[in-house]
């Protein structure tokens, strides 16, 4: 059991030993490996570069050198990361053979092991993180603590002022205090609605109950959406933290974090989030002894993109099939087991602490009129620089594509972005210097939705793109409610008829008024939103439907039954590569020969497009 | 409907998901391509009777009403109560029709049909013709079955004073010998099946009585067959119910006496009401018939049978004088009738209280059987009806909209019908109806004896919830 | 009851031990059961019914419901491809489509002889190495039909 003066020790002490994090002229003799052990890179063998690191500090005996396993850095299509403080020298691509290399060559010798450094936009390769343009434009709040601290190490998170938002709030608020100083803020909920954060708490505060709870939506079950994930993996404590907050302010003692299964790394870094908190006295019986009871208990989705929506996901803590329920009554008034309900996002949460530590006037100071502070995108698609970034709101989406993002890769065009997943819709051309906030985003179609932004390429076709969210739609319904049970399978259907070109201008005409029927009589949030994709991509690709319906053309290629793969004689130059590459070995011809593609094998795959270095197939 | 909202056409047509018809049990048809998934009936099964046999399962577009791995509901833990039934607005669940059956014995010159009806039958069965609710119309009902060709029509409620006399026999000598207390009622098939599937360990408190239809079966299969010099083996015996259990019980191994069925074939007021209709009888212009004699007299005690707390007063009435000897005063046990889930009362009889409760719909019968097994109980006697409500309100009565479910009580109409009839009864205790009298005297014997045993009480067995 | 199923119970059982009867530990122990077992058996799953007393019908339509259930055994190696949308679109519908006319397998099946088992997941998060797909949780990114092709042939060739 720890008091405040404890905390305050700690944090005392550590703050020295890790200043090296933040401060590039830290005055220190060490050194800090950080290694990414987020989920994209774990999937590229960071772990395997944590051990290797260690083991040759270890062999060789080198002193004032530590490694660090951390969260996610952000430039996930950079992975593996290495960053090496205090200099913030930063190496992308790291293999664990490369480990070797850096020990004796960085550390050692004192050189910076160029190869390894990364390319920013123009081509020129950068030492330092904070040089990239990709982190230039970013404002960290919400990620701050992601990729300095180790996740696994509650005093590392104490160092950087954790925990001590929950120890002033106890100590010297009252509850309508806190409840008042987040509606101040101007924070809005994250997970994709935008409704006030402050107005939420206070309704769960005024809402009569026995018994409260206070819950965390870490289902982020939006296809191609990671911010949440790595808020998880990389300041789970974050979330802990709010959590106690929320609970002091509307009077509740447990917490659930309904978290996804598929996330098996932030989970387990929960766990010991969680464990770690209970034994400094954090969680548990009377926190700071100040009588204040919470706990916390991790619930596992499995599986059931639906569970997001706030009333399917209490069902399913409740341990039942994740449908939603009507609303009204709201989980404010009643909510797990009946009982009033605060429900957050994860992304909204972690901006509690600094709401607490610096003022409801330094958080609305960032952003626009009407969406404070900033928003954690999941940055991917046809995009150079894949990854996490989080921006202040009203950033327009031409600064994050082009300039965070790096711009489109191969030389192509852009397109159209996606935002909101498939609750959402997509932004073309035009709209690119649309600020980035909930009510311009609403007011061009789309949505902000919990984060996800898919940056698509002119190779993408419309059709397609709608086909895939009611694809993802169909088979994520519930079932409950008949618009959205057959509903969306009925536009599927049309969908699929267009795309295989068997579809005519009455399809078209067809699908837009059951959209907006079943926009209009679902019960829940999934359904309402089911349609969006199609109504947003009708808006600004009408002329793309219609060459499906009409001229049985898409020119993107990608509905295979409308495409038709050939080859340019004039262009080609037999080189063979498509012939290489070509899966199905539906490209004929030999040595010096023109080559061609024989329909009856090609799978349209488009390999043999990508491959041809003269551009001389389509 | 479809021209009230100028539907002509299915706008948007597709793929449809398609099912097998589960018609596996003797009592239910669970036919999924008519469903539209409102999920009343999963609310009554979980919800109201607290079985969970059907739930939802698979998700979206997949998404069905069924059991655990599909399995037939023959082979899970439903009790065939049919509330299901009652609560589907399409039809997609339904009894298993017997019609058919009976229309072809009624054809076959060689058999000779007997029919008998159920108390909770007359006071429902006029509604399928569009009379109030609760209107009893037990004179057309027997013309009607006069008409569609029965040999005899027969009266279950004198079944009903026969379960009587056993019952309250038995319960006496129980009582007195504290063997197995509380001793509960056994004329609830879809009780009984919930017994045995879900509590074993209580079955030695349940009543060896048949119920009456069965009862009443076997005496005419013997003692009428006997009589009136027929060969019980041509002897086809047709009981029109309230209920869709009962098309279960009728065909338990245990329902047979010198290799014949008690009953041949079940029919629920909806299917009479269908045959009725078959036969274009204008039902509401048929002059009143009378039972067919000599069993067509029954008491008051056995006409509100059908309603919750109507087999414990009509046992009580007689168990009261079994026991004290002496004339009961007032025969209305005021304590044990209405809608409360779990009536309770303490009986003074004699020098002796008894503690008796009753207990309608499975939910609240789960609550007794766990006091049982717990041994917390400490009740004598128990009366258990599978519906809420009682056989009135059974598997197999006329389906009432939600719209109507909402604005009138059918219970209570229904339930008011019964009480009355009682009211205008001249006998209304069970052992003092004459034909009762003079059947055991003739040919019974005591009641709870030998003959008794060997045509009128049962055994139960223990069953799996799930053959799967 | 067969050996297997006995074992089944026991393992159950132990599992169970662990949870309170409360009705809403249902989903975490039917999610160390499929960890257990790879899938949920139903012999568990009548464990779990008795032990909760929730209705079988009802377990089944929680099961049923969470795609991250299954009621078989997967194959020896699952092999799902993520068709979150970074990955859809770099392409890996194709890739898809190319398993499954590989494998002659449809989305959630297992081969006869039981060494495969295909799916489809939402994102698992390795945006940055779109498209992916993953081999009994191994990750397999910025994959295309040709890798996918070789790294069936591989996997058919150790049995």
């Amino acid at each position: 059991m720890k008091t405040i003066e404890e905390l305050n020790k700690i944090r005392a002490e550590k703050r020295i030993e890790l200043d090296l994090r933040k401060n590039t002229n830290a005055d220190t003799r060490e050194k800090h490996i950080l290694v990414c052990n987020g989920t994209g890179c774990t999937s590229s063998k960071s772990p395997e570069i944590l051990e290797n690191f260690k083991r040759i500090i270890e062999e060789k005996g080198i002193q004032n050198v530590r490694v660090i396993k951390t969260g996610c850095f952000g430039l996930c299509a950079k992975g593996p990361i290495v960053i090496i403080r205090p200099e913030d020298t930063f190496y992308a691509m790291v293999k664990p053979e490369d480990c070797e290399e850096i020990i004796q060559s960085h550390i050692v010798e004192g050189k910076v092991v160029e190869r390894l450094l990364c390319k920013d936009i123009d081509g020129k390769k950068v030492n330092r993180l904070d040089d990239l343009t990709f982190y230039k434009k970013q404002k960290r709040i919400a990620l701050k603590n992601c990729g300095v601290i180790n996740p696994e190490d509650i005093d590392e998170y104490i160092a950087f002022d954790g925990y001590r938002a929950l120890a002033r709030v106890l100590v010297e608020m009252s509850p309508d205090e806190v409840i008042d100083t987040i509606d101040k803020s101007g924070l809005r909920g994250r997970g994709g609605a935008g409704f006030p954060t402050g107005k939420k708490w206070k309704s769960t505060r005024e809402a009569k109950g026995d018994k409260k709870f206070v819950v965390c939506n870490a289902d982020e079950g939006d296809p191609g959406a990671f911010m949440d994930r790595s808020i998880l993996e990389g300041d789970p404590h974050a979330v802990l933290e709010a959590m106690e907050i929320a609970g002091y302010s509307i009077g509740a003692e447990k917490g659930y974090i309904y978290v996804r299964a598929e996330y098996p790394i932030a989970v387990n870094r929960l766990q010991i989030a969680i464990n770690q908190a209970r034994e400094y006295g954090i969680l548990g019986e009377n926190i700071f002894g100040t009588g204040f009871n919470f706990d916390i208990e991790i619930r596992l989705g499995a599986g059931a993109f639906v569970c997001g929506e706030e009333t399917a996901l209490l069902e399913s803590i409740e341990g039942k099939r994740g449908q939603p329920r009507v609303k009204p009554p709201y989980p404010a008034q009643s909510g797990l087991w009946g009982c009033p309900t605060l429900i957050n996002n994860v992304e909204t949460y972690a901006n509690i602490a600094q709401i607490i530590l610096k003022g409801p006037e330094w958080y609305s100071s960032i952003g626009t009129e009407n969406s404070k502070g900033t928003k954690v995108f999941a940055l991917g698609g046809n995009v150079n620089n894949v990854g996490l970034v989080e921006v202040p709101m009203g950033t327009t989406l031409r600064e994050i594509v082009y300039d965070i993002g790096g711009g489109i890769p191969n030389g192509r065009e852009f397109k159209a972005a996606q935002t909101g997943g498939p609750s959402g819709g997509c932004i073309p051309k035009e709209h690119l210097d649309t600020p980035i906030d909930y009510e311009s985003l609403k007011a061009i179609g789309s949505m902000m939705g919990s984060g996800g932004l898919i940056v698509m390429d002119d190779t993408k076709c419309m059709v397609c793109l709608a086909k895939f969210y009611l694809q993802f739609t169909v088979s994520e319904s519930c079932g409950k409610c008949t618009p959205c049970r057959i509903g969306t399978k009925r536009m599927l259907e049309i969908l699929e008829k267009l795309c295989s070109g068997e579809g005519t201008e009455y399809d078209i005409y067809r699908l837009e008024k059951l959209a907006v029927n079943i926009q209009k009589s679902s019960i829940c949030g999934l359904g309402q939103s089911a349609p969006n994709p199609v109504i947003s991509t009708l808006k600004y690709f009408r002329e793309e439907f219609r060459q499906h319906a009409i001229e049985k053309e898409c020119k993107a290629m990608e509905c295979k039954a409308l495409a038709r793969i050939e080859i340019d004689e004039e262009k080609c130059k037999a080189c063979g590569l498509c012939q290489k590459n070509c899966p199905v070995n539906a490209i004929e011809g030999e040595g010096r020969e023109k080559r061609h593609i024989n329909q009856d094998k090609c799978i349209k795959c488009t390999t043999c497009i990508r491959s041809c270095p003269f551009h001389a197939i389509g | 409907m479809a021209i009230k909202f100028n539907v002509l056409d299915v706008e948007f047509k597709g793929e449809m998901t398609k099912h097998k018809v589960d018609d596996k049990s003797p009592s239910i048809v669970r036919d999924f391509n008519k469903c539209i998934l409102c999920r009343r009936c999963v609310a009554t099964c979980k919800n109201v009777q607290n079985i969970g046999a059907i739930d939802c399962i698979e998700r979206g577009f997949e998404s069905c009403i069924s059991t655990t791995y599909d399995h037939s509901l023959n082979d899970v833990n439903c009790t065939f109560c049919g509330q299901c039934i009652e609560s589907c607005p399409t039809g997609a669940l339904h009894e298993k029709e017997n019609i058919n059956d009976v229309w072809a014995k009624l054809k076959d010159p060689d058999t000779y049909v007997v029919v008998q009806t159920a108390p909770s039958v007359r006071v429902a069965l006029g509604e399928e013709f569009g009379m109030e609710i609760g209107t009893n119309v037990t004179g057309k009902m027997v013309s009607a079955l006069k008409h569609l060709g029965f040999d005899k029509v027969f009266d279950t409620n004198t079944g009903a004073d026969f379960t009587i006399m056993e019952e309250a026999t038995e319960f006496v000598k129980r009582f007195k010998e504290n063997d197995n207390l509380p001793m509960t009622t056994s004329c609830c098939p879809g009780w009984v099946k919930f017994a045995e599937m879900e509590y074993p360990e209580n079955l030695p408190h349940l009543s060896s009585c048949k119920s009456p239809h069965q009862m009443f079966g076997a005496i005419i299969k013997s003692y009428y067959a006997e009589k009136n010099n027929i060969d019980p083996k041509n002897i086809y015996v047709v009981s029109v119910m309230p209920c869709i259990a009962k098309k279960f019980e009728r065909q338990r191994e245990e329902m047979k006496v010198n290799g014949l069925w008690d009953v041949d074939a079940v029919i629920t007021t909806r299917e009479l009401a269908r045959m009725i209709k078959q036969a274009n009888i204008e039902f509401d212009k048929l002059e009143d018939g009378t039972f067919d004699n000599p069993m067509g007299e029954a008491t008051g005690a056995a006409a509100i049978f059908g309603v919750t707390g109507g087999v414990m007063e009509a046992a009580l009435r007689t168990a009261y004088e079994l026991i004290t000897g002496k004339e009961l005063q007032k025969l209305e046990f005021e304590e044990i009738r209405g809608a409360k889930g779990i009536k309770k009362a303490t009986i003074q009889i004699g020098d002796k209280e008894v503690k008796v409760a009753v207990a309608h719909g499975l939910s609240n019968a789960r609550k007794i059987m766990e006091e049982i097994k717990n041994g917390t109980s400490d009740y004598q006697f128990v009366e258990v009806m599978a519906c809420p409500g009682g056989c009135i309100m059974g598997g197999g009565q006329p389906i009432k909209n939600s719209k109507i479910r909402m604005t009138v009580d059918v219970r209570e109409k229904r339930a008011a019908a019964m009480y009355s009839i009682d009211e205008r009864s001249t006998i209304r205790k069970s052992h003092e109806n004459p034909v009762l009298k003079q059947i055991y005297k003739e040919y019974i014997g005591n009641p709870g004896e030998h003959k008794a045993h060997e045509l009128l009480h049962t055994h139960y067995v223990e069953r799996e919830e799930y053959r799967i | 009851m067969s050996c297997v199923d006995e074992k089944i119970v026991e393992e159950t059982r132990k599992i169970l031990d662990g949870y309170k009867k409360e009705k809403d530990n249902l989903i975490p122990i039917l999610n160390d059961i499929q960890v257990k077992f790879g899938y949920i058996p139903k012999k568990s799953q009548m464990e779990i019914s008795k032990y909760l007393g929730i209705p079988m019908a009802e377990i089944f339509g929680v099961i049923t419901f969470y795609s991250r259930f299954s009621l078989e055994p997967k194959g020896k190696y699952n092999i799902s491809v993520c068709l979150g949308t970074a990955c859809f679109v770099k392409g890996s519908q194709a890739i898809f489509d190319r398993l499954k006319e590989r494998l002659k397998l449809e989305d959630g099946q297992t081969s006869a002889d039981g060494k495969f088992s295909i799916d489809t997941t939402r994102c698992v998060g390795a945006c940055g190495i779109a498209p992916v797909f993953t081999v009994n949780n191994e990750v397999y990114g910025h994959a295309t039909v040709k890798k996918l092709d070789e790294v069936l042939d591989k996997l058919e060739k150790e049995g």
